[in-house]
């Protein structure tokens, strides 16, 4: 399946030479790229290569010593990780970051926060607005529900879910904000061949059905290249490669980065 | 057999989002309800009301605010005895000096007044967490005492330092049997025990709970632990602090500040780790529990021909809650009502084993 | 000037006491993650039946190896029946059954000997000692009560030293590691409560000889938290420097500042200075920083 046929829009995130370093060790050294809206854009690259600092960085986890970041025009240094997601920003996690001791529902429900307004009194009442809110928010999480077929375990809390189960759940939940980037790590980890080409189909109707721009580090080579656009590559913290799959492919430095040809 | 869901399609979210779901449950609640409100006062005698049964009401309100704070936002405090006293003595200092305000009024408002300091103090936990917030509650626990027994003015001057309740009424009913007493903490407890209820199942417990269970993800997804914490803060103190006025009020009739030690905020802690963390009705389970205790220990030696001293029971009554608290976090950490669920699933096959 | 150091000084040996209980959360703490609430029972519990078997005619010097068994006893007892069930459970459980544990040693060790206050003296000098001249006042029991904890925190920092000192730290960081490289959890967990037990009981003999054995011991023991806070609840040093801190500031507290506010600052002092540490630098003086990762 190839992404000749998605029209893809303007920059919608631009990272500018970004620094990051934690005492002495430099996690990522002098990086840029952009991320076109509507695209879906791979980051690969060997173990510790950076990716997940990179991830960090654009949703406020971390912050940059140097360079800059631009969301949709606007450029900040420093960003907490809640402004980051009232900005639209949305990401799962390679260790699972669901809250273990709430239901699939409640989860996915939490993700949709910060568009819910009750407070302490309405909420305390909860007859009137709060349930009104309440089901109305309810209403379009079982639509991510019906969409990632996980119907059957909406009342079960999650810490007792699969793995792989949960992972769709995390995505469930980063999908309840509605978000306009979306920032995957490692989405299919662990996963085994069936359970990835349901993450594939999953990944690919949110961005066809929703327009949504989704960023993925991701290890398994054959989904890379089947379902993205563009690919940038990280190795030792610098970018060695940015461009489509089949261009990137063919990167002598991207090829011995992954054999692991001497520096 | 009895207890099936078979048949029962709830058909709309309302339906599916309320707090009874299943029609057996409705009708035990029912059943409940009845019984506290006209079956104990038919057959309850004063004594039951006095050592049991109102010190019940007013421990499970604290223990229901401690586990907001506790179970449900995962913020360890220690500092329940102290909060109950600040609702106690804004209570008192409220009714004294403004005669005229109404009962319920005069509760609301020592409830926002221990919600307030319930903040101050809560603010370290934007700070730390886990035992090392618990210990920063000490500091409130001990503090306070201290502050409402040096200040004169919190107990109108009285030598001896002692408030003690004036007569309730309430729209002209005046509260002064041990019955009557009964039904005003019954009604206060239910009403707010509802409200916690509704605040647990949305955005408020939610958020709590995120917090609770990882706050770093809670903080991605858009929740501000700033707003979270303090307001498990401040809905925690708000209900223990009305907790301690009703325990001044309906239960002690008077009391000096010093009576809210640390061993109130035991009990309360006892309570919710006995009764389940995180749990409405296992607020109220531990505090059945933990009050029946000392009871049984004084009342059911003798009937077994075991003789022992007033020290040996208050020393056994220690060990008795020591030993129950390590059991049950092995066992069954997440208390009575866990241990209720599991009945109640055990209930809906009945009478098949699985 | 000789008033502020007398009171300096003698806030300065409360703290060594207070140090003394806070050695004991602190070895707990390093070697098993366990926040140990029951060390102020522990030492209540040490006490009682030092003072009680010295009572029973025992001479110190039977009743102490005695009274070491009785600790190591209830190591063992501690780990079989409690700590072995919650292994990977989080903090906060294992703390809340180190409440639990803490109330059945108040209650069980009063059971067997009672709840009268106990004279203790095993011999240490009680005169006062007169310095500068005689305006300073020092207890000459104080000092050896200092010399005491210096002894004992020399031969803590060695200990860990010791390829047992080391299996204890990779315990404290992760059970299940620890034990997949084969250090026998349970074995180190009996060792290290020994060791608290033990430090529990020079705490209860100093104590005791001090103020007498009495249940009141408990809640001062409660004081060992704010030394924890301060002094940072991984570092053996800083539970010592914490102790120095919080038995100096109170004492200066309640006679510089008492008279303001009308005295009794004592009870809650500590834990204000604690609570405003813990906003400023959580980890304390000496302890590690928490890193969380996602």
């Amino acid at each position: 399946m190839t992404a000749t046929a998605k029209k893809l829009g303007d920059v919608m995130l631009r990272v500018e030479n970004i620094s990051l370093s934690f005492g002495g060790v430099k996690a990522l050294t002098d990086i840029s790229f952009d991320i076109r809206e509507h695209e879906i854009l791979a980051i690969i690259g060997p173990n510790g290569a950076g990716k997940s600092s990179m991830l960090n960085c654009i949703n406020g986890f971390y912050h940059p010593q140097q360079g800059s970041i631009t969301f949709r025009g606007q450029t900040r240094s420093r960003m907490k990780p809640h402004e980051a997601a009232s900005q639209g920003i949305a990401r799962t996690f390679q260790n699972i970051a669901l809250f273990k001791g709430m239901s699939t529902l409640d989860n996915i429900m939490s993700g949709r926060m910060l568009k819910m307004h009750s407070g302490i009194i309405a909420s305390a009442f909860y007859k009137g607005p709060a349930e009104r809110e309440q089901i109305a928010h309810r209403a379009f999480c079982e639509k991510i529900i019906d969409f990632l077929e996980i119907e059957a375990i909406r009342k079960i809390p999650v810490g007792r879910l699969p793995y792989g189960l949960q992972k769709r759940v995390e995505l469930g939940r980063a999908l309840a904000a509605e978000p306009t980037l979306l920032l995957l790590d490692e989405p299919m980890a662990g996963m085994n061949l069936e359970e990835k080409q349901d993450m594939c189909r999953f990944i690919l109707d949110v961005n066809d059905e929703f327009g949504t721009t989704i960023c993925l580090i991701e290890h398994d080579m054959g989904v890379v290249m089947d379902i993205s656009d563009r690919v940038v590559v990280l190795d030792y913290g610098r970018k060695i490669g940015d461009g489509p799959p089949d261009e990137v492919k063919h990167n002598q430095e991207v090829i011995d980065a992954y054999l692991g040809v001497q520096h | 057999m009895l207890y099936r869901e078979s048949g029962q399609f709830k058909t709309s979210y309302p339906a599916d989002q309320a707090i009874f779901t299943i029609k057996q449950d409705r009708w035990f609640f029912a059943l409940l309800m009845l019984a506290a409100f006209v079956g104990i006062p038919l057959v309850a005698t004063d004594y039951l009301y006095t050592a049991l049964i109102i010190p019940f009401l007013c421990m499970a309100l604290a223990a229901l605010g401690l586990n907001i704070l506790t179970g449900y936002c995962g913020q360890v405090s220690l500092g329940t005895g102290a909060f109950m006293g600040v609702g106690a003595v804004a209570a008192w200092n409220l009714a004294f000096r403004v005669p005229e305000l109404n009962l319920l009024v005069v509760l609301v408002l020592a409830g926002l007044v221990a919600a307030a300091v319930g903040v101050i103090f809560g603010l370290p936990s934007l700070r730390i967490k886990g035992f090392y917030l618990a210990v920063a509650t000490l500091a409130a626990q001990f503090f306070l005492p201290w502050l409402f027994t040096k200040v004169g003015w919190f107990t109108n001057h009285n030598s001896s330092g002692v408030i003690t309740v004036p007569r309730m009424t309430l729209f002209g009913w005046e509260i002064n049997t041990p019955m009557e007493k009964y039904l005003f903490a019954l009604g206060v407890v239910t009403i707010l025990a509802l409200a916690a209820k509704n605040l647990v199942r949305s955005n408020p417990g939610r958020r709590w709970m995120a917090i609770r269970d990882m706050d770093i993800a809670a903080e991605i997804i858009g929740i501000r632990p700033i707003v979270a914490k303090l307001s498990a803060f401040a809905v925690s103190s708000f209900f223990i602090g009305i907790a301690g006025a009703l325990y001044l009020f309906v239960y002690l009739g008077s009391a000096e500040p010093d009576g809210f030690n640390i061993n109130l905020s035991f009990q309360a802690l006892f309570m919710i780790i006995i009764g389940g963390l995180g749990s409405i009705l296992g607020s109220f389970l531990g505090a059945f529990f933990i009050l029946l205790v000392p009871i049984f220990l004084t009342r059911v030696p003798p009937l077994i021909g075991l003789d022992m001293s007033t020290a040996a029971i208050a020393h056994t009554e220690v060990m008795v809650f020591g030993a129950l608290i390590v059991f049950f976090l092995i066992v069954e950490p997440h208390g009575l009502a866990r241990l209720w669920q599991i009945a109640k699933e055990k209930l809906r096959i009945w009478p098949f084993p699985y | 000037m000789a008033f502020f150091l007398e009171v300096l000084i003698g806030g300065l040996m409360a703290g060594v006491m207070y140090s003394l209980v806070a050695l004991g959360f602190v070895l707990i703490f390093k070697a098993s993650g366990v926040f140990n609430f029951a060390q102020g029972a522990m030492v209540l519990f040490a006490a009682l039946f030092f003072v009680g078997f010295i009572e029973l005619g025992l001479s110190v010097w039977l009743a102490l190896p005695l009274t070491v068994l009785v600790m190591v006893a209830l190591a063992w007892a501690v780990e079989r029946l409690v700590l072995r069930h919650l292994v990977n459970q989080e903090g906060i459980i294992l703390f809340m059954a180190t409440i639990g544990v803490s109330y059945f040693l108040d209650g069980f060790g009063q059971s067997i000997w009672g709840s009268n206050v106990r004279q203790l003296d095993i011999g240490l000098p009680t005169d006062p000692i007169f310095l500068m001249d005689g305006d300073i006042l020092i207890q000459a029991f104080d000092l050896w009560a200092a010399l005491v904890a210096g002894s004992l925190l020399v031969a803590l920092v060695l200990f860990q030293r010791t390829s047992v000192g080391r299996a204890l730290r990779a315990v404290a960081d992760d059970h299940q590691a620890a034990q997949s490289v084969g250090i026998p959890l349970n074995t180190i967990w009996i060792i290290v409560w020994s060791i608290a037990g033990l430090v529990a009981l020079v705490a209860g003999v100093m104590w005791g000889s001090k103020l007498g054995v009495q249940p009141a011991i408990v809640s001062l023991a409660l004081k060992a938290l704010p030394v924890l806070i301060l002094g940072g609840f991984t570092s053996i040093p800083g539970a010592i420097i914490g102790g120095l801190i919080i038995g100096a500031g109170e004492k200066l507290a309640e006679i510089y500042i008492g008279p303001f506010f009308g005295g009794g600052i004592e009870n809650w002092f500590a834990y204000v200075l604690a609570l405003g540490f813990l906003l400023i630098r959580p980890q304390g003086l000496f302890g590690e920083r928490i890193i969380e990762r996602v």
